[in-house]
């Protein structure tokens, strides 16, 4: 008998993938959406929670740095700047910061089922998106409230916040198949973040700064893709002089391959170390 | 490390089937590293860069080659630790093999541990949904069979509890009755049914027979070897990961248990240690078991023929010595005990050196368990004074029939008759 013997002969071994996408879409879903539910159970408020979170985090921001510091004086729509890098950032940050120990989280489930393992840290980012998703209805709500005008560029954050999840995804994918290598991932990651949090223009705008110590800003616009996603996104949803687009503040539109070739790098190099740890992860965790 | 060359397919195992098999293990190795030291941090690993770089192998599968063929119930057995679970767990999809070919047709279901997965905070409802999807059915399926799958598991009245609420039976129902109702080609069961009760277990094994009739191929990991050789149609035995034996189910209980219990194969040494009673004007040298082929056993099937035996030395002159066995099962009671006395006439006279062989033979309707025989040679009379008397020197495990209650299983049938 040769090797035809076994037409529909599936190999089993554990992949990232799996071989079936339906299947692999059904589970991330499912993950999703129990972890969704599960997230504010037995709380009062229930779902609210995910729209007092970073509404509270907004309040004290921005009662610190416009009364105290002053930061958005003279930036139009300050208060839905500052909202809108908020929930973009939260996203960001919930989807790594959760892919860091999602894996051994699941370990019940990696160790005593079959199904593909970038099932795990994709229903985190799709958790993170669901939240995303709602808070965003609230800042839309807050932003008409206080007077932005709706326009065509709102559609440019379609492909901007899919940018920005490409990129969450990767890190995520990333962190995930190497904390079950080295533990040493979550302070790291922690530490990290909290430096990727005021390296990006969340607080202040990059315009500002750019004003206040010129030449650095480009840099940071250049080569970090947050910094370059933000400023676009608020230059599309807010607009304006003070909040120019990306390819202003960095100085020139080719320079923006340099973000975008991160993103896609990032992606890329998550996705190989996921892939390649995959078929261990079950064992080593 | 990874193999992901299909290679040519192993001569089939079931000429007699044409269809291909549905599990093909072809040559499958698995190795774990154990390393001395666990390094987890960074900063170990800098620190000691080389430490780390000891570690044991543990080969837990090592060159298995088997095929099932399609509606076949396949046992793999062997002991705790013997690698059957790790193979379970490559044929689950869970771990990736080091070496060899691997594969199973068609959708599998592995019943290695019920309600993997189950949420404790959520409902049954939504734990079912949840469950099914993890096993493969899609979201859509999983709403068809809802209702097949609550009422196997007979718990209609307590579909909206949170499941911290059930009672771990009532969990472990759930869990089956998704994973049965998932209708899976070929199952994988490993030892589940240890956790159910005896009347979850039987209503288990009767849907896994319902299963086979379907066609549905079963795996059948177990170190019990009654159920073994009550379900399976073909057995592997699997000892440090090395495949031992393949074959019919009963021939594999034997192995099995000479494997495993053949060092307690019996020996008496002269001035064997142990109480011994008797004026040892003869001594018994030997005690063993055999079977009917008069190959020494230590284990024995339900129903077979087979023989005690001692062999003796006389010291001094004895008259028509009276000897006799006795066979004790694990509370201690005499099941069973015969002497020549009872049999038949006088043994005659026995001189200083002779040597004697003698063998009882009984078929065994035994029930399953560990027994010990007590061989003894008394004077004739009724003094019964011992001239040697080993107890319990040489152990039997007799396998193969569930335990009846009774301490014997003697050959029986039943009829009814209405009146």
């Amino acid at each position: 008998m040769s090797a035809t013997a076994h037409p529909n002969a599936r190999r089993y071994g554990p992949s990232a993938f799996g071989d079936d996408l339906r299947r692999f879409w059904n589970l991330t879903v499912t993950l999703a959406v129990t972890e969704f539910k599960l997230r504010y159970f037995g709380s009062v408020l229930g779902y609210l929670w995910s729209l007092v979170r970073p509404l509270l985090f907004f309040g004290v921001l921005y009662l610190f740095f416009t009364k105290a510091l002053k930061v958005g004086k003279g930036i139009p729509h300050y208060p839905v700047y500052l909202l809108t890098s908020i929930i973009l950032w939260t996203f960001f940050l919930e989807t790594t910061s959760g892919c860091v120990q999602c894996l051994l989280a699941r370990e019940g489930l990696l160790r005593k089922m079959r199904f593909p393992r970038l099932v795990v840290p994709l229903a985190v980012a799709l958790t993170a998106a669901f939240n995303l998703v709602m808070n965003f209805i609230a800042v839309l709500v807050f932003a008409l409230a206080t007077g932005v005008e709706p326009r065509w560029s709102w559609l440019e954050l379609l492909p901007l916040i899919a940018l920005l999840a490409t990129l969450a995804v990767g890190v995520g994918m990333l962190l995930s198949a190497l904390y079950v290598r080295f533990r040493d991932i979550q302070p790291i990651w922690d530490v990290t973040s909290q430096i990727l949090f005021y390296g990006s223009p969340i607080i202040y705008v990059a315009a500002t700064y750019n004003s206040a110590k010129a030449g650095l800003e480009p840099v940071a616009v250049t080569f970090n893709p947050i910094a370059t996603l933000l400023t676009q996104v608020a230059h599309a949803f807010i607009g304006g002089a003070k909040l120019p687009s990306a390819a202003t503040a960095a100085g020139g539109t080719a320079r923006l391959l340099i973000p975008l070739a991160i993103v896609a790098g990032t992606f890329a190099l998550g996705l190989w170390v996921f892939h390649r740890e995959a078929p261990r992860i079950a064992e080593r965790l | 490390m990874t193999s992901t060359t299909s290679q040519p397919a192993p001569p089939t195992a079931s000429p007699q089937s044409s269809a291909p098999p549905a599990v093909v293990v072809h040559h499958v190795d698995k190795a774990f590293k154990l390393p001395h030291q666990q390094y987890h941090t960074l900063k170990e690993r800098v620190l000691h860069p080389f430490r780390s770089s000891t570690f044991d192998v543990l080969q837990a599968v090592d060159d298995v080659t088997f095929e099932v063929a399609e509606g076949e119930f396949f046992g793999i057995v062997g002991r705790n630790g013997s690698g059957k679970s790790t193979l379970l767990k490559c044929l689950a999809g869970i771990y990736d093999v080091d070496a060899g070919d691997l594969h199973v047709r068609g959708r599998l279901s592995p019943f290695i541990e019920l309600g993997v997965g189950f949420n404790m905070d959520l409902t049954a409802r939504d734990n079912v949904m949840i469950n099914a999807i993890m096993l493969g059915l899609t979201p859509r399926q999983a709403r068809e069979r809802f209702d097949a799958i609550i009422a196997f598991a007979e718990l209609e009245d307590f579909l909206d509890l949170k499941l911290k609420n059930y009672s771990s039976g009532m969990t472990v129902r759930l869990a089956f009755s998704v994973a049965i109702q998932v209708d899976a080609e070929v199952l994988l069961i490993d030892e589940v049914l240890a956790v159910g009760d005896v009347s979850f277990q039987q209503k288990c094994f009767a849907e896994f027979h319902r299963l086979k009739d379907a066609g549905r191929t079963i795996l059948f990991v177990t170190h019990d070897m009654s159920a073994v050789e009550r379900f399976c149609d073909r057995a592997v035995l699997i000892e440090r990961g090395k495949m031992v034996d393949i074959g019919e189910p009963t021939a594999i209980a034997r192995r099995y248990n000479e494997i495993n219990f053949g060092r307690v194969v019996p020996h008496l040494g002269p001035g064997g240690d142990g109480e011994r009673f008797g004026d040892r004007s003869a001594e018994i040298a030997d005690t063993w078991f055999e079977d009917e082929d008069g190959k020494r056993i230590a284990e024995l099937g339900h129903g077979h023929p087979c023989r005690v035996c001692l062999e003796a030395v006389f010291h001094e002159q004895v008259e028509d010595p009276v000897f006799g066995f006795a066979l004790r099962n694990e509370a201690g009671t005499a099941v069973f005990a015969s002497t020549t006395d009872l049999q038949g006439g006088p043994t005659g006279t026995f001189a200083r050196g002779d040597r004697v062989v003698v063998k009882l033979e009984f078929l065994n309707w035994l029930v399953a368990g560990t027994y010990s025989a007590t061989p003894s040679i008394t004077r004739a009379g009724l003094g019964a004074d011992a001239v040697d008397l080993c107890p319990d020197v040489v152990e039997l495990i007799v396998h193969g029939w569930f335990p009846t209650g009774g301490v014997t299983n003697l050959p029986h049938s039943f009829e009814l008759e209405r009146a």
